[in-house]
């Protein structure tokens, strides 16, 4: 650790002596470049990956601020109000939202009544399709770290420890790689139908890190011999801080583009949970229960699939894109990479 | 070899069997049959509730150790149970299987096949214009939903319908029940187009990326130039020498994603009406239909028992170093 800053010391020297003559100013400012700075500039220059990035920022923005940005009506007290009450310009006037009926319009196409039209029932179509974006979203998002995170625990305990320990982990591994995922989720859907949506992050997290978790473990296996892992634990280093000290950062790249690959497998499936009616429940909307609701009648009401098709399709693609550009970016070597 | 082989098969073997045995007991827990039978209307009497739940072996007030055993006792002499409505799951089970396969092994071999001849035809033309766009419409390819595909291709056939006047695209069922003889025919190969092409898409994307990268690796290779070198034309030299030697690791890859297959096959059945497994591992679950669930269960974890089998015969075969 101390080799490099001996050289910057060195090579100010130099710089000051010199009046900041030669190479050495220029190699100084070269190597205080950081690696993220590197990473992020690299990653800049994919220009597919970083207009992805600022779209999937921009619609997980929209899904938040747009509700509050939907078409008026006037209506009673039981209704979302689009000024909050007390406010100065509060006049009554009511704004739809997810669960609102409207009973003067049903099935009717964009207009400037309802954004993005209506359903067969008269709900709001535009405040719909927001809810179901902001709850698959954030589901995805929740998943794939809560993924990466128990991969990562489980993978680097086992390379880590060991014998024993990881045979018994890599063996419950293999047995839930067996194990159908979706098929456990949606038999215990009646179980958690009355909670919360957050037991169902927990358990699409629960079917999805086997995998990753065996990357990392192979990938710890090989760090788990270098020398400043030695060297920290004949100091007497505890494992636990061992592992979150000296082997998780160091395999951080292969984290972050892992969270984010997951992301997209996280929403589909919880998009499939939904669609079926095994994940998110009536009143409450995802992507999965527009699609589900909008499938039969899209032939004649176009509204009620192009939207949430749109989007979810719009959003997979997205994060994708930003884990392919973030994978690049962290290994220029990479199969991927070799193939643009 | 032999050793090996035996030695994962145990190991498989028993992984099976603990995951059936899970899915049956969390199916048995958490699925309510009995509002089922009382949904019905009018509601039959308690008792008779009671009777038809303990024919098929599925009273929630059994404990459910024993009716575990009682469905482990059937299983060892080949009987699956009785489905919610009575009729014998083993016999749905082969039915729907063949209505699966029927659609799982076309949608396989068309889609591995186009993926190697596209992936090996962009690693030939690496960076020029073609592989950029293939690589680019494999990667959009990859991450298209499967839902709102297949949907939107549904949406597409009837807008095509429409235009050629009648029916061309079908998109309900495995094919029309009045027709026969080469009627028969035709109306399941138009009812075959839609499904198969959802599910080709994506494997044709999946297996031209692989089948790109180990091409390029071969590329790469002296005996290849050896090859040219002797007199051989490049083509000839790439196809006989280059392609084989690329198309081996996906060999391995391809046997095991069709075990994997059938359960993306549950939205593309659902949607497209087919009665495989897929679509019934769905309504069993909708309709608390416990025997179907712990059978679903059971052929789930045996197809990648032997997915996990088979590539690893193939991977024993291709490779020496394994077998000692």
């Amino acid at each position: 650790m101390t080799q490099p800053s001996e050289n910057l010391v060195i090579d100010a020297e130099v710089e000051s002596n010199d009046g900041g003559y030669r190479q050495a100013p220029d190699e100084g400012a070269r190597r205080s470049r950081s690696r993220g700075r590197l990473i992020f500039r690299r990653f800049l220059r994919n220009r597919l990956a970083v207009v992805a990035l600022i779209l999937f920022i921009a619609m997980f923005a929209w899904s938040f601020i747009g509700p509050h940005f939907n078409a008026t009506f006037k209506g009673d007290a039981h209704c979302t109000p689009a000024v909050t009450p007390g406010l100065p310009g509060y006049d009554h006037t009511c704004m739809w939202d997810y669960k609102q009926n409207d009973f003067s319009s049903f099935s009717d196409g964009p207009s400037s009544k309802h954004y993005f039209g209506t359903t067969q029932s008269g709900q709001d179509v535009y405040a719909q399709l927001l809810r179901g974006m902001q709850k698959s979203m954030v589901i995805g998002l929740l998943a794939a770290v809560m993924t990466t995170a128990i991969a990562s625990v489980v993978g680097s305990a086992a390379a880590y420890f060991g014998g024993f320990v990881d045979r018994i982990l890599m063996w419950f591994v293999d047995m839930l790689l067996v194990v159908p995922g979706f098929l456990i989720i949606a038999i215990l859907s009646p179980l958690f139908q009355g909670s919360t949506w957050l037991l169902l992050v927990v358990l699409i997290a629960i079917f999805a890190w086997m995998v990753t978790a065996r990357a990392i473990r192979s990938q710890t296996l090989s760090l788990r011999e270098r020398e400043y892992v030695s060297a920290a634990r004949y100091m007497g280093v505890r494992p636990a801080r061992i592992i979150a000290r000296h082997v998780l950062p160091n395999i951080a790249s292969y984290l972050i583009v892992d969270v984010t690959l997951n992301v997209g497998g996280a929403i589909i499936t919880e998009v499939s949970l939904s669609y079926f009616g095994f994940g998110i429940q009536s009143p409450d909307v995802s992507l999965g229960t527009l699609l589900q609701a909008g499938q039969d009648k899209a032939t004649t009401a176009w509204w009620l699939f192009a939207f949430c098709g749109g989007a979810l399709t719009l959003i997979v693609l997205c994060v994708n894109f930003v884990g392919d550009g973030l994978r690049d970016a962290f290994d220029p070597g990479s199969a991927t990479s070799r193939a643009r | 070899m032999g050793k090996f082989l035996l030695r994962r098969f145990v190991n498989y073997l028993i992984l099976v069997i603990l995951a059936a045995s899970m899915t049956y007991i969390l199916a048995g827990e958490a699925l309510n049959p009995r509002a089922q039978f009382q949904a019905k209307t009018p509601p039959p009497p308690k008792a008779s509730v009671d009777a038809s739940l303990k024919t098929i072996n599925a009273n929630p007030d059994t404990p459910i150790l024993v009716r575990y055993k009682r469905w482990v006792g059937g299983l060892l002499h080949g009987d699956f149970g009785k489905e919610i409505n009575g009729g014998s799951v083993g016999a749905d089970m082969k039915r729907r299987i063949l209505v699966s396969t029927r659609l799982l092994l076309i949608a396989t071999v068309l889609g591995s096949g186009l993926g190697i001849l596209i992936g090996a035809y962009s690693a030939i033309k690496q960076y020029k214009f073609s592989d950029r766009v293939i690589t680019l419409t494999s990667f959009v390819l990859l991450s298209l939903p499967l839902i709102p595909l297949a949907i939107g291709l549904k949406l597409l056939a009837v807008k095509v319908n429409g235009w050629v006047g009648h029916r061309v695209l079908e998109y309900t069922g495995e094919y029309a029940p009045d027709s026969h003889g080469w009627g028969r025919f035709t109306s399941r190969l138009q009812h075959l187009i839609l499904p198969t092409l959802t599910l080709v898409l994506g494997q044709v994307a999946f297996y031209s990326r692989y089948q790109r990268a180990t091409m390029l690796d071969v590329m790469g290779n002296d005996f290849l130039r050896t090859a040219q070198a002797k007199g051989l034309r490049r083509r000839k030299a790439l196809m006989k020498h280059g392609l084989r030697t690329a198309v081996l690791p996906l060999v391995v890859l391809i046997v095991y994603n069709v075990s994997l297959l059938f359960t993306g096959a549950i939205f593309t059945e659902t949607i497209f009406a087919w009665h495989g497994m897929g679509e019934w591992s769905v309504n069993s679950i909708q309709q608390s239909d416990v025997n179907v669930v712990a059978a679903i269960g059971i052929f789930t974890s045996c197809l990648i028992l032997i997915a996990g089998m088979l590539s690893d015969i193939v991977y024993v075969s291709l490779d020496p170093r394994v077998r000692v």
